[in-house]
């Protein structure tokens, strides 16, 4: 038997990609000049996250596995890590004015980003508790750099501090609770924890459960799911604005999908033992996500509860998704969450395309009384906000309506009636809020004028993102397609 | 021609309206607001014209679904973008297309501010309630009814009044918080029928047991949408803030969305449940006749008076509706057509003196029939037709009602007859006090009479009332098939429940 064998690389191969092309970022970024070298590398990066979408495409069809069954590639993960990718790079395009403004023009911001992608990619593909943390904690460790990229900033500085060490607990909590796991199975694969339980028929031992529940919690940090959400605020506040972006979307797209593989991958027979929490957690984001807005006025706070809210109507996919024994109730309810978070990932890139576009005298503005009278000054981008605003409220046509739409039926075909009911009227209250910065854009009288002028990149983000919510109603097939074969590739054995 | 998907072509017609509105660009704000006032009336106009067309080849004897279109939308949820129009929903369609022609001519002169944003909202809403009468799929339905919130929430919150935040979010809130529900129960039929297509449902028998749940959740949308006393509060506020042609289209065509969907999903598909609760209905609806009628004669607002006179005349079509026989629904149909052309037409009536005078007290105005005789006279019309004289539109709808009323329950027709008296007494007041007396008013000496543009706006209103007054079969006809097949269904589903349980004992 020889030493080692190569195991196969093709199914790693956008991370072995990513992970390549991000050391000749550094390079780049290090022998290119001083002056323009942030530029260079940003656009780099953009071109190289953008790259490795076809590499993710590749698979079409079927599940591999690699590393020993640690490392799996399936349509689900390509599902999520187009999603990861494209909110990645908008986040790097959308940074660009940010940083000159700012002062803080560092080639390795671009770079960072690029390895949390693909720390997140790894961690969408992991198979294995271990492949899992890793993935978890080089995308954390990257992003716990940036949160606090402003340095001279006092809040951007305690946003990444604070993300730090609430992150380091979550992450200790999640590696107990895998080695409570691996204590009672006497396995980290998710495939072998899988057959064990199966074959147990949900009669575990009560060390499994407990472990579960840390890893369930660790997870739920990671999503700002409520209880553990205190951090989301302070660290969508202070963090400089690309970055608050860039944590609305990508990393709670990848966790959401690692929650969703775990969940119904190896634990999927133990639904019974998770479902309840999963409702509990739902329930609790969805009204804290819509009473606590309320009284917001920084529109990037506004916008992390705003976040934790939506995660709680994501939930109610993974909910439904833990009615063991009906496969075919489980994949609705992954579907939902699927479709729920693509359209998710659109509202949040063009809100916060808007808010990085919320400037005056050349200096960044985050209040929400900022935008007074904006539809006189600036009617364009009031009427693009205004149309993010309404379909994260959940207002026909547009798409963060079908998105609820899909999740909703879920639940009631699972017959969670309890949390439909909460998850609309919370959706009523939550409405209120973004209504209100509507109501300020068009019914108020303005102040100073935000400043004019979008640089290219940002406006094709606006249309594309805009365009993208109010057709969706015409053509949803895509999207829907998409999911439902993402969704099939976790339920095929 | 046949083939042609005409329900489709009118529901989206003012989207290309919306798209040339948007391509309009200018530096002179005049030239803009010019051009989005001719497009938007223009193509208005052409979507009024082929929804007649939808009339004329209409086929009064059958009552199944006609003009059907379907085609896949989101395949794997059982959800697909289906069309078609009945003897019920027609005349909605072609109420929303005519008012909303009116209301761009109404708003030609009085809207200076963002034209092009105000044209857009009127067209967009002009979609929304098109495709919320002609949708025979449920989430599409739901997607045209909910979607209107859009449109009012703008039109009210930047062209409204004085308190216009209150009134757009009072609505916003009330109808969402309504709708919210019958979206669950949407969804909860979807899943124990198996199907999400109207016609489909139509014919599905829900269990006794889920019947009252789903009729509640729908009465939660439908009761605030109509609106039925007591979640009508959010009506005089939002057509006191909203400008002229927000109230016409609010008062002629969204307050006509709880009553077709009553008509359309409580009765037929939640028969048991409908016989269960009409009392309830019954109870509500004669306290909002005679309350509101009340509340209307101290009124100190035109608007607000005309609004709670709505409320009113709502009361009468949930009377109507849940006596549930032909006269009582055919009634209501046609009470709610005649309050669509009626009750625009007196928001337009106040919309004139506002637009000259800018107060809507009654007590800024005494004797306007020597300055203004053309408006004293239809304003005379429209008046009547409220009250409902014979010969007028709103005669053959109150008659009918009373006369199925009568037959379903004596007490209801009665205690609703008490509620056409008040309405001529705060009619008759209103009028008294505005038109008639001597002009004492300093600043009215100089007021002018209707121009041409404004007769021409109540013109088709006033041609309408009468038509519908003199010549009610022509509208009757058209709508008896589906009213009649409305009405057996009903029938037939409370027998054989009865028999259940008349076996059961």
């Amino acid at each position: 038997m020889p030493l080692a064998t190569l195991p196969t690389l093709t199914p790693a191969l956008p991370e072995i990609f990513l992970a390549i092309a991000s050391m000749l970022l550094l390079m780049l970024g290090v022998f290119s000049s001083e002056e323009n070298n942030t530029r260079t590398v940003s656009y780099a990066s953009v071109l190289v996250l953008i790259v490795a979408i076809p590499f993710v495409g590749l698979v079409t069809e079927g599940r591999t596995v690699t590393f020993g069954g640690a490392f799996v590639t399936d349509t689900f993960a390509v599902y999520i890590k187009a999603l990861v990718l494209v909110s990645a790079a908008t986040a790097i395009i959308m940074s660009k004015d940010y940083l000159k403004i700012q002062g803080i023009e560092r080639f390795e911001f671009p770079v960072l980003i690029v390895l949390a992608t693909l720390g997140m990619m790894m961690m969408i593909s992991a198979n294995d508790l271990i492949a899992l943390y890793l993935g978890l904690e080089l995308q954390s460790l990257s992003l716990y750099v940036i949160a606090s990229f402003q340095r001279d900033s006092a809040r951007s500085a305690e946003a990444g501090l604070k993300y730090f060490v609430l992150g380091a607990l979550a992450s200790g909590l999640l590696l107990y609770g895998m080695s409570m796991i691996y204590g009672f199975a006497g396995t980290t694969s998710f495939d072998t924890l899988a057959n064990i339980f199966h074959d147990a028929h949900g009669h575990v031992s009560v060390g499994v459960i407990v472990g579960i529940v840390f890893m369930l919690a660790g997870l739920a940090f990671k999503v700002s799911a409520v209880p553990f959400h205190m951090w989301t605020p302070d660290v969508y506040e202070g963090a400089p604005t690309p970055v608050t972006a860039l944590f609305a979307v990508a990393p709670k797209i990848a966790a959401m999908g690692l929650f969703i593989r775990v969940m119904v991958g190896p634990f999927g027979e133990l639904g019974a033992q998770w479902q309840q929490i999963i409702i509990f957690i739902s329930v609790a984001s969805m009204l804290l996500g819509a009473f606590a807005a309320i009284n917001q006025t920084n529109i990037k706070r506004l916008m992390a509860y705003s976040s934790i809210g939506h995660m709680g109507y994501a939930l109610i996919g993974l909910a439904v998704a833990g009615t063991a024994g009906d496969a075919a109730l489980q994949a609705l309810g992954v579907q939902s969450m699927l479709i729920y978070l693509g359209i998710y990932m659109f509202m949040n890139i063009g809100t916060f395309a808007c808010i990085l576009l919320m400037k005056r005298d050349g200096r960044m503005v985050e209040g929400i009384d900022d935008l007074a009278g904006l539809s006189k000054s600036n009617p364009g981008l009031a009427m693009i906000l205004s149309i993010f605003m309404f379909s994260m409220a959940g207002i026909p046509p547009l798409a963060g309506f079908l998105g609820k739409l899909y999740v909703f039926q879920a639940a009631i075909q699972a017959e969670l009636y309890a949390l439909a009911v909460i998850g609309v009227l919370a959706s009523v209250v939550g409405a209120y809020y973004y209504i209100r910065i509507i109501k300020v854009m068009y019914f108020d009288d303005p102040v100073d004028e935000l400043d004019r002028g979008i640089s290219l990149e940002m406006k094709a983000i606006l249309v594309v993102t805009g365009v993208v919510i109010v057709f969706f109603v015409f053509y949803p097939v895509p999207l829907l397609t998409g999911a439902e074969s993402a969704t099939a590739a976790l339920f095929h054995k | 021609m046949e083939n042609l998907p005409w329900l489709s072509i009118i529901t989206f017609a003012p989207l290309v309206g919306v798209f040339f509105i948007l391509l309009i660009r200018d530096d002179d704000k005049e030239i803009v607001a010019r051009n989005a006032r001719w497009v938007a009336l223009w193509i208005s106009l052409i979507t009024f014209f082929v929804s007649l067309g939808i009339w004329i080849n209409f086929d009064n004897s059958t009552a199944n679904f006609q003009f059907v279109e379907k085609t896949v939308w989101m395949p794997g949820f059982k959800i697909g973008y289906h069309m078609g129009v009945d003897g019920i929903s027609m005349f909605f369609v072609i109420l929303s297309t005519m008012l909303t022609v009116l209301c761009i001519g109404a708003s030609w002169i009085t809207i200076t501010d963002r034209v092009k944003e105000y044209m857009i909202a009127f067209l967009v809403l002009e979609t929304l309630m098109v495709g919320m009468f002609s949708a025979l799929d449920l989430i599409l339905f739901y997607v045209f009814f909910e979607g209107v919130l859009i449109p009012m929430f703008i039109i009210i919150g930047v062209w409204g009044g004085a308190r216009r935040n209150y009134a757009a979010y009072k609505l916003f809130l009330f109808t969402l918080t309504g709708s919210v529900l019958m979206l669950l129960a949407i969804l909860a039929m979807m899943f124990q029928a198996g199907t999400a297509e109207i016609p489909k449902l139509l014919t599905h028998d829900f269990p006794a047991t889920l019947q009252p749940w789903l009729w509640l959740a729908f009465f939660a949308s439908f009761a605030v949408k109509m609106p039925m006393w007591p979640v009508h509060t959010w009506l005089p506020d939002a057509h006191v803030e909203a400008p002229t042609a927000g109230s016409v289209i609010l008062a002629g065509v969204l307050l006509k969305f709880g009553g077709y969907g009553f008509l359309r999903f409580s009765l037929p598909m939640f028969p048991l449940a409908s016989a269960d609760f009409t009392p309830l209905i019954y109870t509500l609806s004669i306290i909002a006749v005679i309350y509101t009628s009340l509340v209307a004669l101290a009124q100190e607002d035109m608007k607000k008076l005309i609004a709670y006179s709505s409320v009113a005349h709502m009361g009468f079509v949930t009377i109507g509706t849940f006596a549930a026989n032909t006269q009582g629904i055919e009634g209501a149909i046609i009470q709610m057509l005649s309050h669509g052309v009626v009750s625009a037409a007196l928001f337009l009536i106040v919309g004139v003196v506002y637009d000259r005078i800018h107060s809507r007290d009654i007590d800024a105005y005494d004797g306007l029939v020597h300055r203004m005789p053309k408006y004293a006279l239809f304003f005379m019309v429209f008046m009547m037709a409220s009250v409902g004289l014979p010969g007028t539109s709103g005669f053959v709808g109150e008659f009918l009602i009373l006369v199925g009323a009568f037959k379903a329950n004596t007490w209801v027709a009665a205690f609703a007859t008490t509620g056409i008296i008040l309405g001529v007494a705060y009619m008759l007041y209103l009028y008294r006090r505005v038109i008639f007396g001597e002009m004492t008013k300093e600043n009215l000496k100089s007021i002018l009479d209707l121009n041409r543009r404004e007769v021409a706006i109540f013109a088709p209103l006033l041609l309408v009332v009468f038509v519908m007054g003199i010549y009610p079969s022509l509208f009757l006809d058209a709508m008896h098939a589906s009213v009649e097949n409305l009405v057996e269904r009903y029938q037939s589903a409370l027998a054989a429940a009865q028999h259940i349980s008349v076996v059961a004992k």
